[in-house]
């Protein structure tokens, strides 16, 4: 807990440049506003206010600084318009209601769980393919390591067309590109791990005559605990992103990319920005779950303190 | 049914070769190391040819891998340009700023223990989240050219870029810093002839993730609005027209490019620290 004070202050710093930023950036917006509402604005014309600067503009004009903060369409929402958006749409709207955030985390959360389920079961078995089998290895795994080297991403939008044209939409669309997005890092870091006893292990147990599934289960699976977590840590926030972005080329009605494609669409910046932080605090505690569970799995395997 | 036939058959050779050469006495040479992967991926492909053509598989569903190569090969112009807008003015752009921003923010950080301790979770944190979300944001406020894709990219690749380079500056141990006391260096001096050359393997290694992020970004970020060029554009643009020809066409570019872009990293990693253990 010594960095604790560190790490809040540096998230203090970032609110603090994000609070700062708000007039600037919004200040074109107030001056017109202010206009209408009969407050005077220093250049008094919307064509000369165009050739002046944000920050010109804001030190000219110290007194609609307020207004800049509570803009109903704001270039840059303040961190007290987010947090009271995320507030309504999380805790005052029925959690089954279009309006609800956490029914669009439901629908988004559910695509990457299905999918990092799919990704990390298939990555898991090809990477105990790839250790025990010669051909295998040498014929799939530089496949495996390039992958990571393409943007995956760019296939969403036409599996999603695909399936659709095949009759199936809905959650497995979705599933699919998160299962593919969590699949390659779980399997380069399945056979790191399933590879990291080294020889004098192995001779051991050879000495006191174990099978080759006996190796596997007391030896190999054990030490590859560590590596499989921290893929599975990357292979998680990455089945989000699949997820989101798979919601974006079909007009998704529902989940975290339809919200901010509606925000974004219809000049409701606030709800793409409660959007993005609710897929931001998603990932956060989905992280942090599988964190958990690794600290706890480590600790019962007696390898809590090497982690 | 003699589709399926002569796909598993197609399968069953490429697997019998390659187990031959994997088994076989020489198969650590560097050249069987190249040729088993690259059978395997033929093997596939001509599967993926047989079964296309022969089942008569609609091209809006799956093209067969020559349709592919036709409209890659007849298209070559709409690619360059495509090609031009999302990675050279959208990626790489933004990739190159955001790794001269976190080298800039890590510099600083560096100069306190206090920030670096704050800044390497925060930096860990963030680099884990859906930062491809805030495209939206960046169209809105810097239009739809390749301006706001690189805003995006720069974003992307900031976080990974930034963790490891402070991490990598952590490096040097007490007995390498007060040796250069003794030598009378400085800051400055230590920093660059002893500090930077030991964080260089995790400043790679944040630069090597970054590239694919850099890619996507781009990619993800056209999605939102762009102009009528560049690939992420013409991905979804010819999904809407079911010409899934073309979509691959651009796969197929942003598979080279995104391995090409890995690679230059990687070589020049090679070239740069050409001491450390991992490159011997």
């Amino acid at each position: 807990m010594k960095s604790l004070v560190p790490v809040a202050t540096v998230i203090a710093a970032i609110f603090a440049i994000w609070t700062l930023s708000v007039v600037p950036m919004n200040i074109h917006l107030t001056a017109d506003l202010a206009q209408r509402q009969d407050i005077p604005v220093t250049p008094d014309t919307p064509q000369a206010r165009q050739d002046v600067g944000a920050f010109a503009l804001a030190l000219r004009n110290p007194d609609i600084w307020g207004m800049t903060y509570v803009l109903d369409r704001p270039n840059l929402p303040s961190p007290h318009q987010v947090g009271a958006e995320l507030y309504t749409s999380v805790f005052t709207v029925e959690p089954t209601s279009r309006r609800s955030l956490v029914y669009h985390a439901w629908v988004t959360l559910s695509a990457t769980l299905l999918g990092f389920a799919i990704g990390a079961g298939a990555g898991i078995l090809l990477a105990v393919g790839i250790v025990y089998n010669r051909a295998m290895d040498k014929s799939v795994m530089p496949w495996a390591i390039i992958s990571q080297t393409i943007p995956i991403l760019a296939l969403a939008p036409m599996v999603i067309v695909i399936m659709g044209s095949m009759g199936i939409q809905g959650l497995l669309p979705k599933a699919i590109i998160s299962a593919y997005l969590s699949f390659f890092p779980v399997v380069v870091g399945m056979v790191k791990g399933l590879r990291s006893p080294d020889a004098m292990q192995l001779d051991l147990l050879r000495t006191y005559s174990a099978s080759g599934s006996q190796g596997f289960w007391k030896l190999r699976l054990p030490s590859s605990m560590p590596y499989l977590f921290a893929s599975l840590k990357i292979g998680i926030s990455a089945s989000l992103v699949g997820a989101i972005v798979g919601e974006l080329p079909t007009g998704a009605r529902a989940g975290f990319g339809a919200r901010m494609l509606v925000g974004d669409q219809y000049g409701q910046p606030l709800v793409t920005w409660a959007a993005l932080f609710g897929a931001a605090i998603t990932a956060a505690l989905l992280v942090a779950l599988l964190s958990m569970i690794e600290r706890g799995t480590l600790r019962r395997m007696g390898m809590g303190a090497a982690a | 049914m003699t589709a399926w036939m002569i796909a598993i058959a197609i399968w069953a050779a490429g697997w019998w070769l390659n187990v031959r050469l994997a088994t076989g006495p020489q198969s650590d040479s560097r050249l069987l190391s190249l040729a088993i992967p690259a059978i395997f991926g033929v093997t596939l492909i001509a599967m993926w040819q047989v079964l296309v053509t022969m089942l008569g598989i609609s091209p809006v569903i799956l093209p067969a891998p020559s349709d592919i190569a036709v409209q890659f090969a007849g298209s070559v112009p709409i690619l360059i340009a495509d090609f031009n807008q999302t990675i050279v003015k959208g990626a790489l752009t933004g990739y190159v700023c955001g790794m001269i921003a976190a080298f800039g923010v890590a510099l600083l950080a560096d100069r306190s223990p206090f920030l670096t301790r704050g800044i390497l979770p925060v930096g860990a944190f963030m680099a884990a989240l859906p930062i491809v979300g805030t495209a939206p944001i960046f169209v809105k406020w810097l239009g739809s050219d390749w301006q706001s894709k690189a805003a995006v990219v720069a974003v992307m690749v900031f976080f990974p870029i930034l963790v490891n380079t402070v991490a990598g500056l952590r490096e040097t141990s007490a007995m390498q810093r007060d040796l250069m006391r003794t030598y009378g260096a400085g800051y400055w001096p230590t920093l660059r002839k002893l500090r930077i050359p030991a964080a260089l393997p995790f400043i790679f290694n944040g630069l090597k993730i970054a590239t694919t992020l850099a890619l996507i970004g781009a990619i993800v970020a056209e999605f939102f609005g762009s102009p009528t060029v560049g690939m992420g554009f013409r991905i979804s643009t010819s999904v809407g027209q079911l010409a899934m020809d073309m979509v691959w066409a651009e796969i197929v570019v942003a598979a080279l490019a995104g391995t090409a872009f890995y690679g230059a990293i990687a070589l020049i990693e090679k070239r740069v620290t050409f001491w450390h253990p991992s490159q011997r």
